[in-house]
């Protein structure tokens, strides 16, 4: 009994802060003004103008997946293999800028990329030609790969100090070189936290506005544009829910691959 | 309409929240007057859009207690009233949301005798706003101002473009990625239907494809869309020509002096006509502290009081006692009182109905998707 009690607080902010919301965005999703039932809002995925912007959305979140993948998992490693203290420093580094406001830090990229910003401004101190860096594609995978660089880093770094040091010393002794080892030992036994990465970087990047906004210069519509723009500037709540909706397919999808290949949990994050 | 950034329209909330709890040991005379229960005021207002003593000064004068709480955008400020959690007294939305609350049946009409300093409203706001509220019974005007083209006379010289006279002028290609135009539906939609000759107001449908297909043709020459970065960009020399509101002007010329730019920022309305924009308070018919809401509003027209707050906001004041009080450089500072005469083709929005937003909304979004 007193168990169940304890349990209370957590059930009530359960049902109240996640479940009623859930089922509310299911019911505006699949209905329209007058209240009756619609599947319209879900369909109008396949018009143009939807389709294109949630492609682009998945190029650019994979794309910056890929990039942070490629970025963390030696950064994870390197760390693995200093000692405590110094390895600790780092991850205390990479966190260090979380702490600041995300809208804060993709507003310092537009000060950095803009055309009279720092970047251009070092450019034009060596004489070298201008660039064209902000209000591109390029622009927004930046956004991505650097607000969400550390999701990709802590949960590869867990779970790659949790192998144990006898297994690389056996692939060792058994003859295989570096690459080897990375193949068959390290890669295989650190899924769970690459797959729990992928995730972590996959999903807010598929669902940003922010980013597209403020360094794409809107000039970039992504879905997660369409569905803002369906609840703050067009009113059109039953729209953003059904699109919203569409899009919670594809986090399940992404939540099922992590309840496949992460069972014990081990790549969560912190 | 739109004022300043987000973040300080949050510093305001805090510096708003802590004056309210700061004033509950305010003078001996407004503890006494609160006690003989005078009563609340629900005020639902924009972001950084008012003087915040007045809110303490209308406090002390009354006794009745101030709930100030603020909003972003008219789209995000109906539902909240239509849903009635909280019940607002007195509201301050813009033209159109009026004659959408209007249609609606949300507003109540105004008891003008609880409101006489209502003459200090100058009468061409009244005709102005009968666009939206058609027997001046539910509104009263709190702030107006045109949109229109913010453009750097040192970079157009660069770039050897005459400067702009005209919404066809944003269609230059020589303005090739040097152009920010405003992220909304409604006003970017009004640059392209204002120079094809159309009403802002157009729900024709071949009016409304026209236009689209101008904005679609426009967005290679677009370095980016956007609402109040328009001001900081402009100042900061990103970009040769913006869309902006009238409002911002003061702000900004004052910037570009204290920075001491090499070049300057001037504002033009275009020839075609622009949107002319009104902000004016309302009060809810779920309101009730009505009597309340009417003393606000009276006080908010004191010219003393609209002086104070037009020196806050820089939004033009439709009072015409507090325009007297103003100095004589302001008084004549065309881009925040422009010569009415030069107003002559503007328009104020309209509510156009759930079926032309939908169509306004679907056509802007095939042109940020193109």
């Amino acid at each position: 009994m007193s168990k169940k009690l304890l349990a209370g607080p957590y059930l009530i902010w359960m049902t109240g802060f996640i479940v009623i919301p859930l089922l509310l965005i299911v019911y505006y999703g699949l209905t329209d003004r007058t209240g009756a039932f619609t599947l319209a809002n879900i369909l109008s995925i396949a018009t143009a103008e939807h389709a294109k912007a949630l492609w682009l959305s998945l190029g650019l979140s994979l794309m910056s997946t890929v990039i942070c993948l490629l970025l963390a998992y030696p950064l994870a490693m390197i760390l693995r293999n200093r000692q405590m203290g110094q390895s600790s420093f780092i991850v205390f580094i990479f966190i260090l800028p979380m702490w600041m406001n995300f809208l804060l830090r993709t507003l310092a990229w537009q000060t950095l990329l803009e055309k009279g910003g720092v970047i251009n401004g070092i450019l034009t101190a060596l004489h070298l030609p201008n660039q064209n860096l902000i209000n591109t594609p390029g622009a927004i995978i930046l956004g991505m790969v650097y607000n969400f660089l550390p999701f990709m880093v802590l949960p590869i770094y867990n779970v790659l100090c949790k192998i144990d040091d006898n297994t690389i010393n056996a692939a060792r002794d058994l003859g295989a070189n570096f690459a080897q080892t990375l193949w068959w030992i390290w890669f295989p036994l650190s899924v769970p936290g690459v797959i729990s990465g992928i995730t972590m970087v996959f999903v807010p990047s598929l669902t940003t506005f922010v980013i597209s906004n403020l360094l794409g210069g809107s000039k970039i519509l992504l879905i997660g544009n369409v569905i803002e723009q369906e609840f703050t500037k067009g009113s059109n709540w039953h729209m953003g829910s059904g699109l919203s909706l569409v899009l919670m397919a594809f986090i399940l999808l992404s939540m099922a691959l992590i309840a496949k290949y992460d069972k014990n949990g081990e790549g969560s994050t912190f | 309409m739109k004022k300043r950034t987000f973040a300080l329209a949050l510093a305001a909330v805090t510096a708003v929240s802590s004056l309210l709890t700061g004033c509950g040991g305010g003078t001996s005379e407004s503890a006494s007057a609160a006690s003989e229960g005078s009563g609340e005021l629900y005020v639902y207002n924009w972001g950084e859009y008012i003087d915040e003593d007045v809110i303490t000064q209308f406090e002390d004068e009354t006794g009745i207690k101030v709930i100030y709480d603020m909003f972003e955008t008219n789209e995000e400020m109906y539902p909240v009233i239509e849903a009635g959690g909280v019940n607002y007294d007195v509201v301050c939305p813009s033209d159109y949301m009026i004659q959408k609350m209007i249609e609606n049946g949300m507003l109540a009409e105004l008891n003008f005798d609880n409101i006489p300093n209502i003459k200090e409203i100058d009468e061409t706001y009244m005709e102005m706003s009968k666009a939206f509220d058609p027997d001046n019974k539910y509104s009263v005007p709190y702030c107006w101002g045109t949109v229109g083209i913010l453009y750097n006379t040192k970079r157009l010289q660069e770039l050897g473009v005459e400067p702009p006279t005209a919404w066809a002028d944003l269609w230059d290609e020589r303005l090739s990625g040097e152009i920010l135009m405003q992220d909304s539906v409604r006003d970017a939609f009004m640059v392209a239907l204002k120079k094809d000759g159309f009403s802002m107001n157009s729900v024709d449908e071949n009016e409304l494809q026209q236009a689209k297909q101008d904005l679609v043709d426009q967005k290679p020459l677009v370095q980016a869309y956007v609402i109040d970065q328009v001001r900081d960009k402009m100042i900061g020399g990103e970009a040769a020509v913006g869309v902006i509101y009238s409002g911002e002007m003061l702000y900004i010329q004052e910037e570009v002096a204290n920075l001491g730019l090499d070049y300057t920022l001037e504002y033009v309305i275009p020839e075609e006509g622009t949107n002319l924009w009104l902000d004016s308070w309302v009060i809810p018919k779920n309101a009730k502290n009505k009597e309340n809401a009417e003393k606000w509003i009276d006080f908010l027209c004191r010219p003393e009081i609209a002086k104070a707050n037009f020196e806050y906001i820089t939004y033009a004041t439709p009072n015409k006692g507090a325009f007297d009080l103003l100095d004589e450089e302001i008084q004549n500072n065309k881009a925040v009182f422009p010569d009415i005469d030069s107003l002559k083709n503007s328009e104020v929005f309209q509510y156009l109905g759930d079926e032309a937003d939908t169509l306004y909304n679907n056509l802007w979004k095939e042109v940020k998707s193109n």
